[in-house]
């Protein structure tokens, strides 16, 4: 029996039984479009917050007192338990290298803030001009921080949207008098409303000179200091640069942790990677179920088919292209199930993708191979036990039977 | 051109050992027209199974065309079966999908002919059974008879030397059983050897050759 027509025969007994084919069909196509669906969801989210990352300027480094990081040879060095702190001249510091374009201290602490007898307990961070820049913040009326000497303690400060909304309602802040403290500052500017930032609700704010808040909370050492690298291929050099800089400012001492941007997305990727990988397996599981439900209506078909199986043997087929007919029916099954499968997995992502156009949803090529050759492979697998049934029937008792 | 020497069909059934067959010689010339007749029970099927290679002797040997054919393995078994022996059974065995035709074309496509050779062929075998006009219909549109008839034009259509029918008529009224019988012996004229099994002694008298068995043994065979 030559193959072309073997596959014509097991064709129109797939078109004989037409219900239960259209069921296995369907069982095998939604675990196909499960796995490409539940992947493209997966690499969706992934480009999702590699986007988002970007668009914060990926070239960011971040110094934070302490070491939280062990690994490789700093694991030889034993912790200080009060590390030293990080001063506005470790900042200054950083300015000097050619792989560095912007260094922007930050001190973070809380304080009583009123203006007009309303008063509230609010995050005041301490920076300059330049953390603005390195987080693209914008001001909705006023300027930043001034420019300048980082050690100049100047009484002004920028508001949070939300603070200037709770504090002085539609009454105009420009210009206005605000009490920190125990010290009164001149208010120059309000942000722009939108996101978190360094752990800090921005919009719940209020941004002083950094040494401004050194005056106010009474302490010199810094809650960390953003160092923007010029380009993306500085953020290493600029990294050591940080690394060095700071060890030889502290007798030696490696006591501060460097985070770069890229690590922390290259950490968001790997957990998304991993994501995507395990709903693709949960599809993959759902594609194993129906190869086994293949594999049972298989062996009801072999039953129901004994006569004929006995008759094709009377004909003159062989073992082998008995075994071949029965095989190719669950080869067939299961690639229109792939076929289908695709179809609706990509209507699937489609519908997705327009309705959440910001996730960028597209299933990867390797996990639609994958999803495709585990239903092949599960379609002969799962195909082989009913295919043996059928090859193996005695033909005189498959024939004695009605 | 079949030739049985010593033949033991024994079945196991539980402890019990059930002789089917027990020490059957036998020989059919090229062409020959023979019944088989005989209580139920006394092995006939058996040895038209075996005759027909679905079914292997326990113990004897069987000669077809001065060859060996009891050791043979399972893809020359196969091509015996498909090139020198056609079956017709009480029960029709027409696959239900298929048409008329495409039941009748099945040897052809185990064998490997091209389609427009089968086409040609398919058409003259439904002919010479008289079913022409009913190729594109399917057995459950066809009357006992025609069924009976699209089976006998699929066992023929590879020209066979032997043509097995065990109780061919058994499932038909007394009119579609005396075509169906016409057809076949039409054939056995063209040179087929032919056996049937029956239980009807009109048919069985018809035969040019009459055996009859007994308790798994041939008690008598004679021309007639
Ligand atoms: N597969 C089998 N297993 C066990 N015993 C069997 C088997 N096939 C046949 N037999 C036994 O062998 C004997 C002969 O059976 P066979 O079918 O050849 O009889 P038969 O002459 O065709 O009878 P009938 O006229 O009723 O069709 C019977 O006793 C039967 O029970
Ligand atoms: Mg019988």
């Amino acid at each position: 029996m030559k193959l072309l027509e073997s596959l014509r025969f097991a064709f129109q007994a797939l078109t004989g039984f037409r219900l239960r084919s259209i069921l296995m069909v369907l069982a095998m196509s939604i675990g196909v479009a499960s796995v490409m669906i539940l992947t493209g969801i997966g690499e969706g989210a992934r480009g999702y917050v590699s986007g988002q990352f970007a668009s914060l300027g990926t070239h960011m480094l971040i110094v934070i007192p302490g070491r939280t990081e062990t690994g490789g040879a700093g694991a030889a060095f034993t912790v200080p338990d009060t590390p030293r702190d990080l001063t506005l001249d470790d900042a200054i510091a950083l300015r000097r290298s050619a792989h560095v374009s912007m260094v922007a201290p930050v001190v973070l602490g809380s304080g009583l803030v009123s203006a007009k007898g309303r008063e509230r307990d609010i995050p005041i961070l301490g920076s300059t001009r330049e953390l603005f820049t390195i987080r693209h913040w914008e001001l909705s009326q006023g300027t930043a921080l001034p420019e300048g000497d980082l050690q100049r303690d100047t009484p002004v400060c920028v508001l949070g949207s939300k603070v200037r909304k709770e504090l002085f309602g539609a009454d105009p802040v420009l210009g206005e008098w605000l009490r920190v403290g125990d010290r009164r500052m001149r208010i120059i500017g309000v942000l722009r409303p939108g996101g978190m930032s360094v752990g800090v609700d921005v919009d719940d704010v209020v941004l002083v000179p950094v040494a401004t808040a050194q005056a106010l909370f009474n302490s010199p050492s810094l809650f960390r200091i953003m160092v923007s690298a010029t380009r993306r291929e500085s953020i290493e050099p600029a990294r050591r640069f940080v690394r060095d800089t700071l060890r030889e400012r502290h007798q030696g001492e490696e006591d501060v942790t460097v985070i770069t941007q890229d690590a922390v997305l290259a950490t968001f990727d790997q957990i998304l990677g991993a994501l995507t990988l395990a709903v693709g397996g949960i599809g993959a599981i759902s594609l194993v179920v129906a190869g086994i439900l293949v594999m049972n209506v298989m062996l009801v078909a072999v039953s129901q088919r004994t006569a004929e199986i006995g008759l094709l043997k009377a004909l003159g087929a062989r073992r082998s292209g008995i075994l071949q007919l029965f095989l190719y029916e669950a080869v067939l099954l299961c690639l229109l199930g792939a076929v289908v499968g695709t179809l609706v997995g990509q209507a699937g992502v489609w519908a997705l993708a327009s309705t959440y156009p910001q996730v960028p949803v597209a299933t990867p090529l390797w996990a639609w191979i994958a999803g495709v050759s585990v239903a092949v492979v599960t379609g002969v697998l799962f195909g082989v036990l009913p295919a043996r049934r059928a090859a193996d029937l005695d033909p005189v008792t498959a024939l004695s039977r009605r | 051109m079949i030739r049985l020497e010593g033949i033991d069909r024994i079945f196991q059934v539980g402890d019990q050992q059930v002789h089917a067959l027990s020490q059957v010689d036998l020989e059919v010339g090229t062409g020959e027209y023979i019944s088989i007749m005989g209580p139920s029970g006394s092995g006939k099927s058996t040895l038209l199974n075996l005759l027909g290679l679905l079914d292997r002797p326990t113990s004897g040997r069987y000669f077809l065309n001065d060859q060996d054919v009891s050791g043979l393995d399972d893809a020359r078994q196969a091509y015996t079966r498909r090139r020198y022996i056609g079956f017709v059974f009480q029960f029709f065995h027409l696959v239900p999908r298929l048409t008329a035709a495409g039941n009748v074309e099945l040897p052809l496509i185990l064998d490997g002919v091209a389609p427009a050779e089968r086409h040609e062929r398919v058409k003259t075998s439904l002919a010479e059974v008289g079913l022409a006009d009913r190729a594109h219909h399917r057995p459950d549109q066809l009357s006992g008879g025609q069924r009976q008839r699209v089976a006998i034009a699929r066992a023929t259509i590879m020209r066979p030397q032997l043509l097995l029918a065990d109780e061919p008529t058994g499932n038909l009224d007394q009119a579609s059983g005396a075509d169906v019988l016409k057809v076949l012996e039409a054939l056995s004229d063209q040179g087929i050897a032919l056996m049937v099994v029956t239980h009807d002694a009109n048919i069985g008298a018809r035969a040019h050759r009459a055996i009859r068995m007994v308790d798994g043994r041939i008690v008598s065979d004679r021309a007639q």
